[in-house]
């Protein structure tokens, strides 16, 4: 990878981790581009880790952390492109939302009517604005999701790393935190979030990274890492007006594994070892009479390829 | 990179922010009550007997209380007043927020680690600084109050009276350079407090038997060759006891080699502080 191109990602270059004799992340090679990433996995799989590893509170055991170009041990430069939202639900006493991301910013070296400006756009942009001079001790949980968000995109970072950002969030207020990460991400930042709610990650993200016991098990789009996984035939749900008629004509085929009628009878489910063809084989049934209304993949998504590679019981934490 | 080139405007405006942040900390805890009433203990003393002297209508003795504010400042105030109240502040400084999980805030902004170090050892400075020198002069008006107006003029303006009342203040700044650094560099180096305070506190207590070289590797040793009273001497002649020996300085340091010791001794202590602080990680589940 050239220079300039690892200045505009987030790269692991061989990195392990061990907290003493305990797994952190064992021989992580990762470059993130801008965009939105998720980190999945369980619990203790190595997302908070990761994160942590990016941002410096921990130093790998083995390997090399770049963000941006800029290794983690240099806060002072490092943290002029990034924001984190940690997972720590812990503050300093006494504060108020307001000043809790300002000053922060007064930390960064902003002058005074700078800080000002920043912490109040930002803590608008998490529609804070009413609670912002109550102490942070008296904060619901999703209020306190919301300081932690304004204090880590406040300065206008070029990459924000979230941990579990939407923990604690009502569902209008995480629409609208979905809403604000796609558009700091369709500004060209990195937005990297960990979660272990597969469908809003499914929902939200541009890539994602497949964690599992501090091994990454899969990267990249998740369409991409879902055609990598050969020992489960892709699932295509067939929406058609004469199922049975479609189901005997797609099992002439031998790429053809499984083709089951919905309960409801208004179509199939197949089951293929080869999607580019079988999408072929639709075009000239759909020309031999049969009305297909609709095509759609019925395991593209994060929560099949997460149990396809992680396992059921671990996608249900 | 030449010092005039470092960024200092920036440094300076990072101190402050941490000074805003750190000093209603320290000042303001429920927890930090005991810190006020050991340094006003001896305030609320001098104050009672300065009463009772007046309620009887004795004529007091300078030399005689002179010698018992001295007495006091050296076995209490430094030893045991100003030494525990530095361990309640600066041992909290970084070990507090390790606790109460809040570290991370200052270790997420763009700033030089030691920067921090310098900039929460100047909070916790200036509320020592404060607590402890405020008390020193309640002290010296306390105990000295009862005397006539003629008498304290003579003894302030005329006598040592000023010039104590100086050094006593400078003394007291001094300890709390001196054992703010080691409580600092002991809340980083150590989960529980108790262990680096009573390891302080036998090394700082048996510095009068150790050999020269290793005195000036104690705090107490600078500090009581800037006492402007000398104390060791009649207590030894008069008692011969225990207090006698820890108060005994065979070679004291002499005025600015007591100064630039102490300060040198600081500025080690807080050289490794930094280290250690760059080193850091964030991992309170261990903590």
């Amino acid at each position: 990878m050239s220079g300039q191109q690892a200045d505009q990602r987030v790269v692991f270059e061989d990195v392990s981790k061990f907290y003493g004799e305990v797994l952190g992340v064992n021989r992580v090679n990762l470059s993130i581009p801008p965009g939105i990433t998720s980190l999945v996995g369980p619990n203790g799989s190595g997302k908070t880790t990761l994160m942590n590893l990016m941002t410096g509170l921990v130093r790998p055991t083995r390997g090399r952390v770049t963000v941006l170009g800029i290794p983690p041990d240099n806060p002072e430069q490092l943290f002029h492109k990034v924001g984190y939202c940690t997972q720590f639900d812990s503050f300093p006493k006494g504060l108020t939302g307001y000043q809790f991301v300002y000053s922060y910013l007064r930390l960064s070296g902003h002058p005074h009517l700078v800080a000002d400006r920043l912490a109040g756009q930002a803590i608008e942009r998490v529609n804070l604005v009413e609670a912002a001079n109550r102490q942070i001790a008296g904060y619901s949980k999703g209020m306190r999701q919301r300081i932690k968000l304004a204090q880590a995109m406040c300065h206008k970072p070029s990459a924000l790393v979230l941990d579990e950002p939407l923990n604690g969030l009502d569902p209008l207020i995480r629409a609208e935190t979905i809403a604000l990460f796609r558009s700091l991400a369709q500004e060209g930042r990195h937005v990297i979030i960990s979660s272990h709610v597969l469908h809003e990650v499914d929902a939200i993200s541009d890539q994602v990274v497949l964690l599992s016991n501090g091994y990454v098990v899969a990267e990249g789009q998740i369409h991409g890492v879902r055609e990598e996984i050969h020992e489960h035939p892709m699932q295509i749900l067939v929406r058609c007006n004469k199922p049975g008629d479609f189901a005997s004509r797609v099992f002439q085929e031998d790429y053809l594994v499984e083709a089951r009628i919905l309960p409801d009878g208004q179509g199939v489910l197949v089951k293929t070892r080869d999607a580019d063809r079988f999408y072929l084989l639709l075009n000239r049934i759909a020309q031999s009479g049969i009305n297909i209304e609709s095509v759609a993949p019925a395991d593209d998504d994060v929560l099949s390829v997460y149990e396809y590679l992680i396992g059921t019981e671990e996608s249900t934490k | 990179m030449s010092l005039r080139r470092l960024p200092w405007a920036l440094w300076r405006a990072q101190i402050l922010s941490i000074l805003r942040l750190e000093v209603k900390k320290t000042f303001f805890t429920r927890r930090g009550f005991w810190i006020y009433f050991l340094a006003f203990g001896p305030v609320l003393l001098y104050a009672f007997h300065s009463f009772v002297q007046l309620k009887a209508g004795r004529q007091g003795d300078l030399g005689d209380d002179t010698h018992i504010f001295a007495s006091v400042f050296q076995f209490f105030f430094l030893r045991l007043a100003i030494f525990f109240g530095c361990m309640g502040i600066f041992i909290n400084l970084f070990r507090g927020e390790v606790v109460e999980k809040s570290l991370h805030y200052y270790f997420l902004a763009p700033l030089r680690r030691e920067v921090l170090v310098i900039g929460k050892f100047l909070s916790g400075l200036l509320a020592a600084a404060i607590i402890f020198g405020s008390s020193t002069v309640l002290q010296f008006i306390a105990l000295y109050c009862y005397f006539g107006s003629n008498t304290l003029q003579e003894f302030l303006f005329h006598g040592h009276g000023l010039e104590h009342l100086a050094a006593y203040l400078g003394v007291t700044l001094l300890a709390c350079v001196g054992y703010g650094s080691v409580f600092l560099a002991a809340g980083l180096l150590f989960r529980n407090p108790l262990i680096p305070t009573l390891l302080v506190l036998v090394w700082e207590a048996v510095n009068g038997f150790l050999p020269a070289l290793m005195q000036k590797a104690s705090v107490i040793f600078y500090l009581k060759s800037l006492c402007p009273v000398n104390i060791s001497e009649s207590i030894t002649t008069e008692r011969g006891s225990l207090l006698a020996l820890i108060a005994v300085n065979p070679t004291p340091a002499s005025p600015a080699a007591a100064i630039l010791g102490l300060l040198i001794l600081c500025a080690v202590v807080l050289a490794l502080s930094t280290l250690q602080v760059r080193r850091m990680q964030i991992d309170y589940g261990t903590d």
